[in-house]
């Protein structure tokens, strides 16, 4: 039973040091605010998925084309109304992918 | 060391609260270090329940019957692997099975994550830490496997039914799946606690739901493959509630897995795909309580316990919980698309999913209402085969019809020119195959040709998919590797089939029962069964009494099987021990099942069943598990287009 006890407090004594771990890692940061998207980042992080779902929109409807899922007047129809979207959600983000590599340059 | 388990599962539970606690706290306040913390707890937990598990592991294998849960679940004549395999054989070792596995989806799950989805996986920790909570509660407070007594010379064994090879994998397997639901609930309700509507939840969590979903579906069919070879009745699912309790959440899960693509590809779904990680997660609590409760009765149920009332509490309180955190989110939730048009693959999807949950909530009626009449009108009225099959096949036919549909539709809107065109070859041959199944004689039952004639629709059409698919991507491997969810999910989509033939063939088998003595024989099927001698062999833990039974087609005997039964000395129990002939060339079976044996007359009384095709359902359940790794697989190109996506919105 004292083994089984003892060998209960050193589990104990390990789990509590690895629960601390990030205390003890850093005892006063200077930071201690959890990383979260701002109103700003959320608002971009929609639009990249936008932008996502347009762009694999346009390249499902290329391929449901080529497998004859859609004929051909269908796809004229369709094609320019997606590639609109896709622009849309890309223009979208532009002032955004502009600024990206000055801040990674500003970074270095 | 049963004191080394019980303080192992004392330290588990303090850690659950403190990622429960700690986590909310930290995730309300914005703390990081907090966050962490609780999210390590999750990970001290996975090793703390490691070792509770590997002491009653220890304690199984050495026979240790001072403890109470080895003494009532083992024996010394017990091989190793079915010791083993009580560790979830009965209640208490099956709980701390649970909260292991919980332990280790969650460890595994935040630790993937929580760069990728910080402020998500801040509210995920405490969800996840709740519900192992409530489990680590359980086995602390109120069913503990650590229980000691003074050691009895002998152990009360394990159930016969339980000491069958598929019992070391079908429990786990289940498990593993009722289990990982836990994961996409957590991280859904995390989303939503953060206040975040995008897609990351998703992304985080497609895979393990995928994992789950195919624990569950190999599970179940390992299970009804066992029912079939060892329950000794000659079918492979009855319906049973703790059969259909495996089931739902399957479905629901089913359902999730085809819509979380529209809420991908469309944004739209969003409150259904929260609604359906809650139905799956709430169904796989509800399975296990109606395992562990008794309040039904199954031949499943092995134990009896006062768990009950906590478990329904707890899937009250998840249920109302959750209900409300998606009611106050709705205007997050809000779509900004619509569907364009009923005749597109989103469409079919919707189908699908009407489908899907109609049936899982029929299930679920039939399964709710032996209690809701007992607490209404004082006695339980069972729901029984009829009620089932006929929902299998008012919502099961049109599923596998869409299964069909779906893949030959395009996205967002398709003309009827364009559908009619590419309907022609899977249509041609369907009807081929009817017309031939009809002439072979097929037509007596009309559900088994609707369901042939069908399937032939939907092999025909997956095929269709993927020559045409090759001849636009250029090689097969480049069409697979490119999209391995879509091209893995029609395989698995081959492999329902295949299952829907097996189950099917029901329909087309014979059965007949004879009382016989040695030297007489009985007609099924065309194969006639005479029945030679019986005899007794002596093992370890059972005197095994076997029929010796000589198989005949056409004058020739093809065969000689051992049906009878299995008298266990420890468990005081009789199991009945099919015999089965397979006829690969005829794809069938003959199952030959000795009911009463009369030793002083060596009269036997026999039940024999043909069943036809009845293999396609294992084989399918192969194809199933092919496809669903296939959809597993990591896709590198996906991958990196993830973290360019999630480092350009964080940057």
């Amino acid at each position: 039973m004292t083994v089984a006890l003892l060998l209960g407090a050193l589990l104990a004594a390990a789990c509590v040091v690895l629960v601390a771990l990030p205390f003890l890692r850093e005892p006063a940061p200077r930071v201690d605010a959890l990383p979260a998207p701002g109103e700003l980042a959320q608002r971009q992080l929609e639009l990249i998925e936008e932008r996502d779902r347009a762009l694999a929109a346009l390249k499902e409807l290329e391929f449901d084309h080529r497998t004859g899922k859609i004929t051909d007047p269908d796809y004229r129809a369709l094609v320019g109304e997606y590639r609109r979207r896709a622009a849309l959600a890309l223009r979208a983000l532009e002032p955004r992918l502009e600024e990206h590599p000055r801040r990674v340059r500003a970074r270095d | 060391m049963a004191d080394l388990g019980r303080a192992a599962l004392i330290v588990t539970f303090g850690l659950v609260l403190w990622a429960t606690f700690a986590g909310a706290w930290a995730a309300r306040l914005g703390r990081r270090r907090l966050a962490d913390s609780a999210a390590n707890a999750l990970l001290a937990a996975l090793v703390s329940t490691a070792v509770a598990s590997l002491v009653l592991l220890a304690a199984l294998v050495r026979h240790d019957f001072s403890f109470t849960y080895v003494a009532d679940h083992t024996s010394t004549r017990l091989s190793r692997a079915y010791s083993v395999s009580a560790f979830w054989g009965g209640q208490e070792g099956s709980l701390l099975l649970w909260l292991l596995v919980l332990c280790a989806y969650a460890g595994a799950a935040v630790l993937l994550n929580r760069r990728r989805a910080p402020d998500v996986v801040a509210w995920t920790v405490p969800v996840l830490g709740a519900v192992a909570s409530f489990f680590a509660f359980l086995l602390v407070a109120v069913a503990s496997p650590f229980a000691t007594q003074t050691a009895p010379a002998e152990g009360a064994g394990l159930n016969p039914s339980l000491q069958n090879p598929y019992m070391l994998a079908h429990p786990p397997l289940l498990y593993l799946g009722y289990v990982g639901l836990t994961v996409p609930f957590a991280f859904g309700m995390g989303a939503l606690l953060a206040g975040r509507a995008d897609e990351r939840w998703i992304v985080a969590t497609r895979r393990w739901t995928l994992v789950a979903w195919t624990a569950l579906g190999v599970g179940q069919l390992l299970g009804a493959h066992w029912a079939y070879v060892e329950v000794g009745w000659g079918g492979f699912y009855a319906w049973d509630p703790v059969e259909n309790a495996a089931l739902m959440p399957w479905l629901a899960a089913t359902a999730f897995l085809h819509s979380v693509m529209i809420q991908e590809k469309r944004g739209m779904l969003k409150v259904w795909n929260v609604l359906l990680v809650l139905l799956a997660f709430g169904l796989s609590l509800f399975g296990t309580f109606l395992t562990r409760s008794g309040v039904v009765n199954s031949i499943h149920s092995f134990t009896q316990s006062s768990i009950g009332p906590w478990f329904l509490g707890f899937i009250c309180v998840v249920v109302a919980g959750s209900l409300a955190l998606v009611f106050a989110r709705l205007p997050l939730l809000r779509a900004k698309t619509r569907l364009e048009s009923l005749v597109s693959r989103e469409a079919t999807f919707l189908y699908n999913n009407l489908l899907l949950v109609a049936f899982c909530l029929t299930v679920l009626w039939g399964v709710a209402f032996p209690m809701l009449s007992e607490a209404v009108r004082g006695e339980p009225r069972t729901l029984a085969g009829p009620y089932y099959n006929f929902f299998l096949r008012a919502f099961g036919l049109p599923l596998l019809l869409l299964m069909g549909i779906g893949p030959l539709v395009a996205w967002r809107r398709a003309s009827l020119g364009s559908v009619g065109r590419t309907f022609l070859w899977p249509f041609a041959v369907s009807v081929a195959v009817g017309v031939a199944l009809i002439a072979a004689g097929a037509g007596s039952s009309l559900p088994g040709l609707l369901a042939y004639t069908f399937s032939a629709f939907v092999l025909a059409s997956i095929v269709l998919e993927f020559v045409r698919g090759t001849r636009a991507a250029g090689s097969f491997l480049q069409l697979v590797s490119r999209n391995r969810r879509r091209y893995g999910g029609y395989v698995v989509h081959a492999a329902i089939v295949l299952v829907a033939i097996g189950i099917a063939g029901s329909a087309y088998g014979s059965t007949r029962e004879a009382k016989l003595r040695p030297g007489e024989s009985m007609r099924v099927g065309g194969y006639t069964l005479t029945y030679r001698s019986l005899g007794d062999t002596r093992t370890a833990g059972a005197i095994e009494r076997r029929a010796r039974v000589d198989v005949y087609r056409g004058g020739d005997r093809v065969a000689t099987v051992f049906p009878g039964k299995n008298a266990y000395f420890a468990e005081q129990q009789t199991s009945n021990e099919m015999a089965i002939y397979t006829s690969w060339p005829r794809a069938e079976d003959v199952d030959v099942i000795a009911d009463q044996i009369d030793p002083a007359t060596d009269v036997v009384y026999f039940k024999a069943l043909v069943k036809p095709l009845v293999n396609f359902l294992w084989i399918g359940g192969a194809v199933f598990l092919f496809g669903s790794l296939i959809a597993l697989w990591p896709d590198a190109r996906e991958q990196r287009r993830l973290v360019a996506r999630y480092a350009l919105a964080h940057s």
